[in-house]
């Protein structure tokens, strides 16, 4: 039961938490660039506004034009309620197995990929096929480098590694562990969507690889699919700040840890939000062909992080 | 460029838009759907201008003026968008492709002509290729004039609909 409620609590501090962690990235971004920025409340407003608009579906579009987005969200919000953001009580009939989340990442994956598809158009096909490839490589260094961080605790269960972790330091600053949470990083940039693998705001068709495939959504299907997405960039970006920084999470429901976890991983995520967005001022996107040499990379790091684990466990 | 650099050019610039102006008077006789408070989406289409509008728009939605401030964003696609930003007078190949876009914006929208031309075909007036005024073609809302208008005009109307 307690376990229970620490979930529902946090999908909705999550889910509240995400568009300010959206708006304050974008904010950095416009003040670093010179610009005011339209503050970090924007993307409830745009949020509100998209759910007040008639969803215009194309002609000759299936069901899938409205399924996808709701299959995204789901997934997103499963994925959230998995990952130990802000308790690391578990529902026992879900396991949060680092296996669960990843697969939970792929079918959000696959829903969109076939929203892209689905419409026919020739940017939504690219994109599709662009996430596809990006999801192939960034998949198997996102178990790899969790792996890594699971072989000395002995558990693929991501709250008993994150409660491992937070007990003992020793765990944290491993060479195994620094490097899986650096490979972790890397991934985790790639599978939402930022630079240098895609750029969130561009408005060049080509160039695109997330937003082509939302280019048929309209009205609450493209809000749906926006908070979907979101909602993994809070979901990764909460597991890798709470891998390396495993303090301050609630395990039961006594109020004042649970404030205590809430407020933690506000500043964790708004924090980090903040580097990645200041970070990506000094960035290019890279050209699609050296993505998967950036993403090899990352794997190699993985792999490197299960060698040293091994070797040092 | 060296990171170190631009960091310290980053830091030497500080912000360089321009001061927030007071918001305008609203347009007498024009009501804008209260939806579309607060958050606008802007797709522009080029029905057959010079690209002065453009480099205007492109100037409003630049550091300097920073339309995006008062919550207007450029999109890639119509179905995302609340306002359309049609420039130029409509040529005859442009017909066609004006009243797709604008079926293609879900509801609210505004559609805005920016530009003289787009108002009342301008300097391109009885010429043999143009099937005539935004406003001949589709139900126009808001007009900018100027040739090429100024971006603050142009922003001007985008914060009209916005509100903010």
């Amino acid at each position: 039961m307690t376990g229970v409620l620490l979930v529902i609590l946090q999908i909705i501090v999550a889910t509240a938490i995400t568009p300010l962690l959206v708006g304050v990235m974008r904010q950095v971004r416009a003040r670093m660039e010179g610009r005011v920025g339209p503050g970090p409340l924007q993307p409830y407003r745009d949020v509100r506004k998209l759910l007040a608009k008639e969803p215009l579906r194309a002609e000759g579009s299936s069901v899938l034009l409205v399924a996808a987005p709701l299959v995204l969200l789901v997934s997103s919000l499963l994925v959230v309620a998995l990952v130990p953001l802000v308790t690391t009580a578990t529902v026992i009939a879900v396991p949060n197995d680092l296996f669960v989340v990843v697969s939970l990442l792929l079918v959000g994956t696959v829903a969109v990929a076939l929203l892209g598809l689905d419409a026919g158009t020739a940017f939504g096909g690219m994109g599709s096929s662009r996430h596809m490839m990006i999801a192939a490589l960034v998949e198997p260094t996102v178990l790899m480098s969790v792996y890594a961080l699971s072989i000395p605790i002995g558990t693929s269960t991501l709250s008993r590694i994150v409660v491992a972790r937070g007990t003992d330091i020793g765990r944290v600053v491993t060479p195994g562990g620094l490097l899986a949470v650096v490979a972790l990083v890397v991934v985790v940039l790639a599978e939402t969507g930022r630079l240098p693998v895609d750029n969130p705001s561009t408005h060049l068709e080509l160039t695109m690889i997330h937003e082509s495939m939302l280019l048929e959504s309209a009205g609450r299907d493209l809000a749906w699919l926006e908070v979907g997405s979101w909602l993994r960039l809070t979901a990764l970006l909460g597991l890798v700040v709470n891998l390396a920084l495993p303090w301050g999470l609630a395990s039961d429901v006594r109020p004042l840890p649970v404030l205590l976890a809430v407020g933690a991983l506000s500043v964790k995520l708004l924090v980090a939000g903040a580097l990645v967005a200041a970070a990506e001022v000094f960035m290019a996107k890279v050209r699609l062909f050296k993505v998967p040499e950036l993403l090899a990379g990352s794997f190699v790091l993985a792999f490197l992080a299960v060698t040293a684990s091994y070797l040092a466990g | 460029m060296n990171p170190l650099r631009l960091l310290r050019l980053i830091t030497r610039t500080g912000r360089f838009a321009e001061p927030t102006p007071p918001a305008p008077e609203p347009a007498p006789g024009v009501t804008l759907p209260r939806a579309l408070r607060g958050s606008v989406q802007v797709r522009h289409v080029d029905c057959g201008s010079c690209n002065g509008c453009e480099i205007e728009i492109g100037a409003a939605f630049g550091g300097v003026y920073d339309a995006e401030r008062y919550g207007a964003r450029l999109v890639a696609s119509p179905r995302h968008a609340d306002v359309l930003a049609v420039t130029g007078v409509v040529t005859h190949n442009m017909v066609e492709p004006l009243l797709r876009t604008v079926e293609a914006t879900p509801r609210p929208r505004v559609i805005v002509a920016i530009g003289d031309c787009a108002s009342d075909c301008g300097m391109f007036a009885g010429a043999y290729g143009v099937a005539g005024a935004v406003s001949d073609i589709v139900d126009v809302d808001l007009t900018v004039p100027g040739c090429p208008p100024r971006p603050d005009d142009i922003i001007d109307a985008l914060r009209r609909v916005s509100g903010r």
